[in-house]
């Protein structure tokens, strides 16, 4: 005998019980339209509402039950090169531009994440800046080292204005914070700025300061925030993770501690990064940490001080062009938590929905990749 | 053959004998003369940079954290190789053994880093999908890499990556950067168990 499927089990089962339904006398109508009462009240439904009470979308509830009231794409980390150089980065920021103007509906501005250049050159900021500028939605930028340590930024604020800035949005206060600031660690040892550039450029190159924001930052963050109320949905932009993952590659902030203080009060924190070139997941107390892919190539992960909320994506594969890298959207929900979608070019998307950081860990679980990790 | 013939040819060898010697001499003289030439040039510029020699290593020491060989002390304690000429170990071979090996691993880091010491022409060097060699897994092969249709060492890996990400022209096996790459590569993998076909 040929073996049913459970889905066709499933619809005869269902076909079986509305006729039996339809053929029902008096007695077994009554008792029957009883029970569903009860099931009604039971969900907490008042009569005279319907009596099939449908559960929709599982999906709803797992996203936490209420649409994102917006939605904003993200590009990141593209280290170009100019294009006789490497034309590979180039082409990768141009997917990521493509992919970006392609959403339909538009998403409300597009943020980029950092590191725009690879060794900070004027013709590298200037190809970037010239790229960008086909995006159809506003543009943020914010600052990596990659474009800082070449001239300190100057040719950064030409191009692209102030480093630090805030901006409200449909309820939700964006700031963006230049969290790469090092300690003078050139000047001792004489170094060019090109040196010095190449230097910071190394992510494991020890000569290097650990970034940092700064007493300076620090006391405009506090000002800039000093008008919010506690329960303003706020969201940091940072270039590194305001926090302490790991310090050989200046995975790191070191001063994050003050600015996480600072962010204290807030009911709901989400703060976005770039510089790690990954899927990475991290809650600390109310603030939500999540980071940027890169459109140039992918970072492993770090051997020690992972957090634990990060389910890591499954190891780049190197004969696969761009594996690992992408771009993506995040969904901000009224209460100022996000969705973070990690669209990676070659895989499957990864939504890391806003109920797994708020459950710290426990529902709305990204699916774990089932290839090799690292 | 007569006596005077035997005399004869004695005196012919010996004289040849000793234009052969004082020729010889003749060639270790005139080679002595660049050669301590090059000697004083030598001198002089190790008293002027006492520790260039040293140098880049200690450098590239100082930007990159290097796993050191393993400690061969325990060879120098108790009875170890007594009465055998190449079992007895001293301090100065240790010192040795360590700075040499050292030396290829700091000099493979330097290549390492180096987008042009790879050889590479789009500005890509290896620490950048692989810092301090962050999964590189050396442990890993000899394995079968499909997309190369053949079991894969170490070495065509790196190979591999060269001409691809790092866009350069592959190494010879025994070419002294694919050697230090290698050693590299390995030493910071130091402690992690051989796994060989792991994907």
């Amino acid at each position: 005998m040929k073996r049913k499927s459970v889905e066709t089990e499933y619809m005869e089962d269902r076909a079986a019980l509305y006729r039996s339904l339809a053929k029902l006398d008096r007695r077994s109508f009554l008792k029957v339209s009883a029970a569903a009462a009860g099931a009604v009240l039971a969900k907490g439904l008042v009569p005279p509402h319907s009596f099939a009470p449908v559960s929709v979308a599982q999906g709803a509830e797992a996203a936490g039950a209420d649409k994102p009231a917006f939605r904003f794409a993200y590009i990141s980390d593209s280290h170009l090169y100019e294009r006789k150089i490497n034309d590979r980065f180039v082409r990768a920021l141009l997917r990521a531009v493509e992919d970006v103007n392609a959403l339909d509906p538009q998403p409300d501005f597009v943020f980029y994440g950092g590191d725009l250049a690879q060794l900070g050159q004027a013709a590298e900021l200037e190809l970037g800046a010239q790229i960008l500028k086909s995006v159809k939605a506003p543009l943020k930028m914010m600052v990596g080292e990659h474009d800082w340590y070449l001239d300190m930024g100057e040719r950064w604020r030409k191009l692209f204005g102030k480093p630090t800035y805030s901006w409200d949005h449909k309820g939700v206060h964006f700031v963006v914070l230049m969290s790469v600031m090092e300690r003078d660690f050139w000047t001792k040892r004489g170094l060019t700025p090109m040196e010095r550039m190449t230097t910071v450029a190394g992510l494991d190159n020890g000569m290097q300061s650990p970034f940092m924001v700064g007493e300076k930052q620090r006391q405009w963050l506090k000002n800039d925030l000093s008008r919010l109320a506690d329960n303003t949905p706020l969201i940091v932009f940072s270039h590194s993770p305001l926090y302490k993952l790991y310090k050989n590659w200046n995975f790191w902030t070191d001063d994050a501690e003050e600015v996480q203080a600072i962010l204290k009060r807030f009911e709901n924190v989400v703060v976005i990064h770039g510089h790690t070139h990954q899927l990475l997941t991290n809650r600390i107390g109310n603030i939500h940490f999540h980071g940027l892919l890169s459109t140039a190539w992918p970072w492993p992960y770090a051997p020690q001080g992972m957090p634990e909320l990060t389910i890591q994506m499954s190891r780049p594969d190197p004969f696969n062009p761009n594996d690992g890298c992408g771009d993506g959207e995040v969904l901000v929900h009224v209460d100022g938590l996000i969705d973070k979608v990690y669209n990676l070019w070659n895989r499957n998307p990864i939504t890391v929905a806003k109920g797994y950081t708020a459950s710290s860990g426990t529902k709305c679980i990204p699916p774990k990749p089932n290839r090799p990790g690292y | 053959m007569s006596p005077d013939a035997r005399k004869a040819l004695v005196v012919l060898v010996s004289v040849l004998i000793a234009v052969g010697i004082w020729g010889c001499a003749e060639q270790v003289e005139t080679d002595q003369a660049p050669k301590a030439l090059v000697q004083t040039h030598m001198a002089q510029w190790q008293r002027k940079n006492p520790d260039r020699a040293a140098q880049w290593i200690k450098e590239e020491k100082a930007r990159h954290k290097i796993r050191p060989p393993a400690d061969n002390r325990h060879l120098l304690t108790g009875d170890q190789g007594k009465g055998h000429v190449y079992g007895s170990y001293t301090e100065r071979d240790i010192l040795m053994w360590a700075r040499e090996t050292e030396k290829l691993v700091v000099e493979g880091s330097r290549i390492f880093h180096s987008a042009k010491l790879l050889g590479g022409t789009v500005g890509v060097s290896c620490d950048m999908c692989h810092p301090d060699a962050a999964n590189t897994h050396p442990e890993t092969y000899p394995k079968f890499q499909a997309q190369m249709g053949r079991v894969a060492l170490l070495r065509d890996m790196v190979n591999w990556c060269i001409e691809h990400p790092v866009r350069g022209k592959g190494l010879a096996a025994d070419d002294p950067r694919m050697r230090a790459l290698e050693a590299y590569i390995t030493a910071q993998r130091k402690g992690t168990p051989l796994e060989y076909g792991k994907h």
